[in-house]
């Protein structure tokens, strides 16, 4: 039986939000996503850029792959071939709205450049489509939470991208300068982040 | 078997579907992309420095492919591969190319240029620029805190004993450097040059000889001594101009500062004694190519 919009109300939707906002913060919590997050994170505005990618990306896959598990994997007895399912679903996603983009919207497909098909490979939005059909969330449900760990990620590497731009002018020992400072640094903020780990609403 | 065939059945099925709508999508979503810019792109050197004016080698090649850009608007382009760029756009291959470098024209080094306070912010010469002109008395001096190591897409820039010093064999002459460098020291010149004047100070000589033993006095025994008169001295610092120069090298051996360079006495001076020699080498640079 999966979990329904119905029987969540609106407290049950603002509290898987807030969760997968902060408390499970996809790269804090979760240590999904780490490749575009500290490979993507030398400015703010292409962090943003990549955030916004990944919100698109994980809402639609996350409830396709919802009405795909659904419909056909749940029904055929089929869902030990999840990951492959998903995998499957998302690459094509991908390669459909990048190809959308290209034609209608040139604009946005050269802001988004080389993010658009580095999220083909990107773990968190699998494991947002999986983590989806482990808490058994109804196909619109998971494009909720998908939206919401869209959003969680966006914070996260936006916030580590405004970090990593004041410490690139630091003074630091010549060892950590570049990727150790910026390994420290997140360390640092899933420290901070982990403060949310005990909420639960 | 039957659980099998189904998984294969619905697979494959799902996989047709989702090819069949890739395939129709293409169709609908098809951008005639002119396939030059592919070929020209290739020749690039992909670094995507910016010295062109366009924000990559992507965009300079489609530039070059609708006609904006010249073939040879990539300075860091080997001859051979503007050449390659020329066949794609149909045109004749024998375009003469200059080669040219970045230079800094500094010599002054920390053990040869006074400063007037220690500088301890940001380690960044627009920051200590802002800061009363940087920490060397020298108003005309490198600063030394590695800006333009930073915009270096070809890591061709060190700092050395307080001066940057250019790679020659590294680089590609984008510009980059030269328009980072806040005290504008650092100039492209031919790739080829014999000598050059290794300082810009344009104060009075003993001004200059105050704050720094590696600057331009304007003394112009060099001017006077070049038989192709090719030097000048004008505001107090020599110029050479390398359209007239020779390569003689009177003007090396004759300058009382030793800041006239010369790619040999670069390579001499860094082998015998590493850190001052190839500090000036670098800090050394001709004057302006176009004089």
């Amino acid at each position: 039986m999966s979990i329904t919009v119905a029987d969540l109300g609106l407290g049950g939707i603002l509290s898987i939000i807030i969760t997968a906002v902060l408390a499970e913060n996809y790269i804090f919590s979760k240590f999904l996503g780490c490749c575009p997050f500290l490979g993507l994170s030398e400015n703010p505005s292409n962090a943003l850029g990549m955030g916004c990618a990944v919100t698109f990306v994980m809402t639609l896959s996350s409830l396709i792959t919802g009405l795909i598990n659904k419909y056909i994997l749940v029904v055929f007895e089929l869902e030990y071939l999840q990951t492959i399912a998903f995998i499957l679903v998302i690459a094509s996603l991908v390669q459909l709205i990048e190809m959308f983009l290209k034609k209608s919207v040139p604009a946005l497909y050269s802001a988004l450049g080389i993010y658009l098909p580095l999220i083909t490979t990107n773990c968190a939005i699998l494991g947002a489509a999986l983590l989806c059909v482990q808490n058994s969330y109804d196909p619109f449900v998971s494009a909720i939470y998908g939206f919401a760990s869209g959003v969680g990620f966006t914070l996260a590497i936006v916030v580590f991208a405004g970090v990593r731009e004041k410490v690139a002018f630091a003074d630091i020992p010549k060892s950590f300068k570049g990727f150790p400072i910026a390994l420290v640094t997140a360390g640092l903020l899933a420290m901070s982040f982990a403060g949310f780990s005990g909420i639960t609403i | 078997m039957i659980q099998i065939l189904t998984a294969f059945g619905w697979f494959a099925a799902i996989a047709a579907v989702l090819g069949l709508i890739l395939a129709v999508a293409s169709k609908i979503f098809f951008v005639k992309i002119d396939e030059r810019i592919e070929k020209i792109k290739e020749c690039l050197p992909g670094a995507n420095c910016g010295g062109c004016g366009y924000v990559g080698c992507e965009a300079l090649a489609a530039a070059i492919s609708r006609g904006e850009a010249p073939v040879n608007a990539c300075n860091a382009c080997t001859d051979e591969n503007i050449k390659k760029i020329s066949e794609v756009m149909g045109l004749a291959s024998d375009i003469e190319t200059v080669r040219l470098r970045a230079q800094v024209m500094c010599s002054g080094t920390n053990d040869l240029a006074k400063k007037k306070y220690i500088y301890g912010g940001v380690s960044d010469c627009v920051a200590a620029n802002r800061l009363s002109g940087g920490d060397k008395i020298c108003p005309n001096g490198c600063i030394g805190l590695g800006t333009c190591v930073d915009v270096c897409k070809f890591d061709a820039i060190k700092v050395i004993n307080g001066v940057a010093a250019i790679d020659y064999e590294k680089c590609k002459s984008c510009g980059a450097c030269v328009a980072a460098c806040p005290k504008k020291l650092i100039r492209l010149v031919p790739a080829n040059i014999p000598y050059w004047v290794g300082c810009m100070s344009v104060d009075k000589g003993a001004v200059t000889r105050g704050y720094c033993d590696a600057g331009c006095i304007g003394c112009k025994l060099c001017e006077k001594k070049c038989e192709a008169g090719a030097i000048k001295v004008t505001d107090n610092v020599a110029e050479i101009d390398y359209t007239k120069c020779t390569g003689c090298g009177v003007c090396e051996s004759v300058c009382p500062r030793k800041i006239i360079w010369s790619a040999y006495k670069k390579t001499k001076v860094e082998t015998a004694e590493p850190a001052v020699p190839a500090v000036a080498e670098s800090g050394g640079e001709a004057e302006k190519t176009e004089a």
